[in-house]
């Protein structure tokens, strides 16, 4: 299945991009695409994650076509 | 309900006036408005600041707002709500956002600009970062209690 990856504001100077597409056989949640993005490297604490514009737990399970973003904690208003 | 993201400065005041006017449905029916604006201010945390970088993410930060502005709307008795919210650029003095809410009764309209504005810092996926007087950059980490 086809991941498209999203990265916002500190964290995505952080990991020095801002979106790629990755490519997942069988069953993958948040934090397995976050791993496989980022060479396994711990999350940073704080992070929060969205699939499709809605926020999710960690351990959700992805689908072909979604859309996953990582960002630090929000700071509007 | 409408949510706008603007790129550019807006005037809060003119973007009620507008939408009082364009909204013909709410005429005659609303008798209290409460009205929330945010405005950039020249100093954070100790620091001068003189400029601020607002980023978003285009489409969750409507969605956000709208699921928001719903759930206000499904607690309270509210006629209708406006968000305008400002990214990019933005210098001391420029309003950032405003929360603009119509309801028949005051309580209504000041429970509803209250929840809006405290959900919006929490869930709208908005970042700043600040330009200090002195030329470095930082990004806000958090956000203030807006119950201190």
């Amino acid at each position: 299945m086809s991941i498209k990856v999203r990265y916002f504001a500190s964290l995505k100077e952080e990991v020095g991009r801002s979106e790629e597409e990755l490519e997942f056989v069988g069953i993958a949640s948040v934090i397995d695409v976050w791993k496989q993005a980022n060479d396994d490297k711990a999350l940073p604490t704080n992070i929060l994650a969205a699939v499709n514009m809605e926020y999710v737990e960690l351990d959700s399970l992805v689908n072909d076509g979604d859309e996953v973003a990582y960002f630090p904690p929000v700071t509007g208003g | 309900m409408e949510v706008k993201i603007v790129s550019e400065c807006f005037d809060p005041w003119q973007e009620i006036q507008q939408f009082q006017k364009t909204a013909e449905d709410m005429r005659g029916k609303f008798g209290a408005t409460s009205v929330f604006v945010g405005t950039m201010r020249d100093f954070n945390e100790g620091d001068d600041v003189k400029g601020m970088m607002l980023e978003h993410y285009p489409g969750m930060t409507e969605k956000q707002l709208e699921n928001i502005i719903a759930e206000a709307m499904n607690k309270w008795r509210i006629i209708d709500v406006l968000v305008v919210h400002r990214v990019g650029d933005v210098f001391p003095d420029d309003p950032i956002v405003l929360v603009a809410v119509w309801s028949s009764h005051r309580g209504d309209a000041f429970d509803t600009s209250r929840y809006i504005m405290e959900a919006l810092k929490s869930k709208a996926p908005f970042w700043k970062k600040e330009l200090l007087a002195t030329d470095t950059e930082r990004w806000v980490d958090k956000n203030t209690d807006g119950y201190l």
